[in-house]
């Protein structure tokens, strides 16, 4: 555990840069299930984080899907909450106050319904100077705009960031879908589109239905799912968008535990988000932050990033 | 409000299928106000892989053993076994370890003016009740409760709230207990002879829309604690949300039931479209 161990100086390096944004640790969590970070603050000391990643902000407030939104699953949920979030009016009147209290870079993830509103959010998001960069959801499973059709076609894809990276000055990190044929044909259009990195993957599109009723478990018939039983698919995914790509790759996808993460930085990635794991324990990212720290002493690893693609094949 | 790791001290069954879990919560049992909840962490291995919110049914303080240590502090929790979470929770023992969130959300209101206060439980909805029922008498209120259920086997508890001095009534739908039929005759009654009184609800959906309807016809402020679909119990998952009142696809209004509820004033929610599956209450169903 940090902080227990009295020879500091034995303390590996666990700082990672992503995008330009310089981090503590490559632990954040991901957009959804950390809401704006006032939520956790009784359970975790936010300036312990890598970063934090805001739920997902629209132009205008957003109301959600109807109920049930969740539905558990073995080993993962199933949500179609909607990209419900306060809108990005509120989120600088009301949210930004909290996180510009904290010393962790703060990410705000967005979307839009049009290609327009993505500039405009994106424009907006600008003139936040405490805003230490964003991230671009064009993966939402499920809503019709705003996410997906954005996410699954090359062109459009492209299109979205180069709109996205003319209004914006900040580092521009494009959060993709695995719900494609060939996810780095979609890595490779944002990066020529100007992304600075790359954060994959969303949930997996799935279905779960209650037997007795014939009907489906959530309200909008099909969702997102998260959880550890979409980790092998995440792992290999973002090993073949590393491979794909010369910008960073983050992480995302059903990370439990420091093992879990150290999964994905061997393959690739610069960073990792954890996002289910938040619901069933609010401390999960502090126990895997000391869990890889402890990970790198056991290891005699005396920088984090010497683990970053040590894939051994 | 805190995460911790602890240990059962008791699990036992008290009526076929409900069982009564107490738990060692050094801390935070005066901070437990009627009407919360926490997220119980089946086990600390999956599955299950989400928590599962529960109703506070009762907190104190063990007697102190003779081994010179201050008096332990629990908290107990009332569950019906109905899918395969708490099929294994009613598995655990005494020493078994688990992960507890609380206390959680927003409480019952306990200053409303008037000395009658009626509460209605509807099955395991009876669980928030007792402290609620606890509050009230110390604060020198007149407290009747009116539990309803399927079958006797539904009924349980009320002895408990009995030795309170809480004025009991008890249906059943087959009648093996109590008066026969439901339990919201017994208060379309009882707010006729009492028209000044407050309603406190938990139950099963039909029977708090029932009541609703009830306690509007006689207007008399009416409280409800209601359950949701539930994975972080803190505001951040979005996922148990209820429509508010004056919800409509132009102005939607929806309330998280972990951050805004459990307990609702009737007046917050939009009763016209509750819009629950069957399987609202899966939080405690699996």
């Amino acid at each position: 555990m940090s902080g227990t161990r009295t020879n500091t100086s034995l303390r590996p390096n666990l700082a990672v840069e992503v995008a330009g944004i310089a981090m503590k640790n490559p632990v954040m969590p991901a957009s959804g299930t950390f809401g704006y970070g006032e939520e956790y603050a009784p359970f975790l000391d936010l300036n312990n984080l890598g970063a934090i990643v805001t739920k997902g902000l629209s132009l205008k407030p957003k109301a959600g899907n109807p109920t049930p939104r969740i539905a558990e699953t073995t080993s993962g949920m199933l949500n179609a909450i909607g990209l419900q979030n306060v809108g990005i009016d509120v989120f600088i009147k009301h949210k930004m106050p909290f996180l510009r209290e904290t010393n962790t870079p703060v990410i705000a993830n967005f979307f839009g319904n049009t290609l327009d509103e993505y500039g405009e959010v994106a424009r907006r998001l600008s003139e936040i100077p405490e805003l230490a960069g964003v991230e671009l959801n064009i993966s939402c499973p499920n809503v019709k705009q705003g996410g997906i059709v954005f996410g699954t076609d090359p062109q459009a894809a492209h299109q979205v960031v180069r709109v996205v990276r003319e209004q914006l000055d900040k580092p521009l990190i494009v959060k993709l879908t695995p719900n494609v044929t060939d996810i780095t044909v979609i890595a490779r259009a944002v990066e020529e589109a100007g992304a600075d990195a790359i954060s994959c993957i969303n949930t997996l599109t799935g279905m779960s239905i209650d037997v007795r009723t014939r009907k489906p478990k959530i309200a909008n018939r099909t969702g997102g799912l998260s959880g550890p039983a979409i980790r092998p698919i995440a792992v290999r995914l973002v090993h073949q968008v590393v491979q794909a790509v010369k910008v960073p790759v983050v992480g995302v996808g059903g990370i439990m535990c420091a093992d879990d993460a150290l999964e994905f930085l061997i393959v690739g990635a610069s960073a990792v988000q954890v996002g289910t794991a938040n619901f069933i324990d609010p401390t999960a990212m502090q126990t895997i932050i000391d869990g890889l720290e402890n990970f790198c002493v056991a290891h005699n690893i005396s920088d984090i990033r010497q683990l970053i693609g040590s894939l051994e094949l | 409000m805190k995460n911790f790791k602890t240990i059962i001290l008791s699990n036992q069954e008290i009526s076929p299928g409900y069982f009564r879990m107490r738990i060692l919560v050094p801390g935070i049992s005066q901070q437990v106000r009627p009407g919360q909840f926490l997220m119980f962490r089946v086990q600390l291995s999956l599955p299950p892989l989400l928590r599962r919110p529960f109703g506070i049914f009762q907190t104190g303080f063990l007697e102190p053993d003779c081994d010179g240590l201050p008096p332990k502090e629990f908290l107990e929790m009332v569950y019906k076994v109905v899918g395969s979470g708490t099929k294994m929770m009613s598995e655990l023992h005494g020493g078994d370890r688990v992960e507890i969130l609380g206390p959680l959300g927003r409480g019952f209101d306990t200053d409303v003016p008037g000395q009658e206060k009626i509460l209605i439980g509807g099955g395991i909805g009876l669980v928030p009740l007792y402290l609620l029922a606890d509050e009230l008498l110390q604060k020198n209120h007149h407290v009747r409760l009116l539990m309803g259920g399927r079958t006797r086997q539904d009924i349980i508890a009320v002895t408990e709230f009995e030795r309170l001095g809480v004025e009991t009534y008890v249906s059943t739908e087959d009648g093996s207990l109590g008066e026969e039929g439901l339990i919201t005759q017994v208060l379309e009654r009882k707010l006729t002879k009492f028209p000044d009184a407050a309603v406190y609800a938990c139950g099963p959906m039909p029977m708090l829309e029932a009541v609703q309807r009830i306690c509007a016809g006689h207007k008399v402020p009416l409280q409800v604690s209601l359950e949701a679909l539930m994975a972080c119990g803190v505001g951040a998952c979005l996922g148990c949300v209820v429509k508010g009142a004056g919800h409509s696809e132009a102005t939607p209004s929806y309330l998280c039931t972990c951050k805004a509820g459990p307990v609702f004033k009737a007046e917050q929610l939009d009763w016209q479209q509750m819009q629950q599956s069957d399987g609202y209450c899966e939080g405690c169903k699996s």
